[in-house]
């Protein structure tokens, strides 16, 4: 599972649906199209996002729902706790708050 | 050469007339019978009378519904219509019950959104680049 999920974030253009995603969820794989070809200028096939979208879903970062005669991908980001699960951050307080 | 008619496959052509006329708000240009039930059914634009019609055809032959299912369900609109203001529209079609699978969606000069037409296609609004 790790694996994939590193994998999955290795790409940037993975790392662009996922902030796309992150803007607006429940995205049909036109509208993913038309967001990375018209917003970030990047020339990519359907056929590729569709590979893409495999990946990131495989890592469990996106989910695919059937609503009727759609299909819609959803943003899932709870992997990503395995991170900082793994290598924890220490928030560093506030200069103001170390002088009393 | 100019673009004269274009065409869409609907389910049921007396809910798309309703649809095409009442909802979208374009008038039916022809409606002639062909055959036993179907009828050569177009509609324009009330801004432009005489520009590209467009066809509401029967959705019968076999081939339609796997290709139009494919493509609804990766979102893939099969008209594009021009409109002023797509999130006026969008809020306006919205209000009459019509289902978006894309919500307005600005992209540099273009403002896009996708609807169901209730006859079985995805249609996709769009305002002109300026």
């Amino acid at each position: 599972m790790p694996d994939d999920l590193f994998k999955a974030l290795a790409d940037p253009t993975r790392r662009t649906i996922l902030d796309e995603l992150t803007e607006q969820s429940g995205q049909t794989l036109f509208e993913i199209c038309a967001r990375l070809s018209m917003k970030h200028r990047l020339g990519i096939s359907r056929q590729a996002v569709s590979q893409h979208l495999a990946v990131l879903e495989a890592a469990g970062l996106v989910e695919t729902r059937r609503e009727g005669r759609y299909k819609f991908h959803d943003l899932n980001t709870a992997p990503l706790r395995q991170i900082t699960e793994r290598w924890p951050t220490h928030d560093t307080p506030e200069p103001e708050e170390r002088t009393p | 050469m100019k673009i004269h008619l274009t065409s869409v496959f609907v389910d049921d052509q007396a809910r798309a007339e309703r649809f095409y006329t009442e909802v979208l708000g374009f008038v039916k240009k022809y409606d002639v019978p062909m055959g036993e039930k179907d009828r050569w059914l177009t509609v324009v634009s009330p801004e432009e009378p005489e520009g590209t019609e467009l066809l509401l055809e029967p959705a019968g032959h076999p081939a339609v519904g796997v290709y139009r299912d494919a493509l609804v369900e990766e979102g893939i609109p099969l008209a594009q219509f021009a409109v002023d203001d797509v999130r006026a529209e969008y809020e306006r079609l919205r209000a009459l019950g019509v289902r978006f699978t894309q919500e307005p969606l600005e992209m540099g000069p273009v403002t896009t959104a996708v609807f169901d037409d209730t006859c079985g296609n995805l249609i996709q609004i769009a305002t002109k680049p300026r």
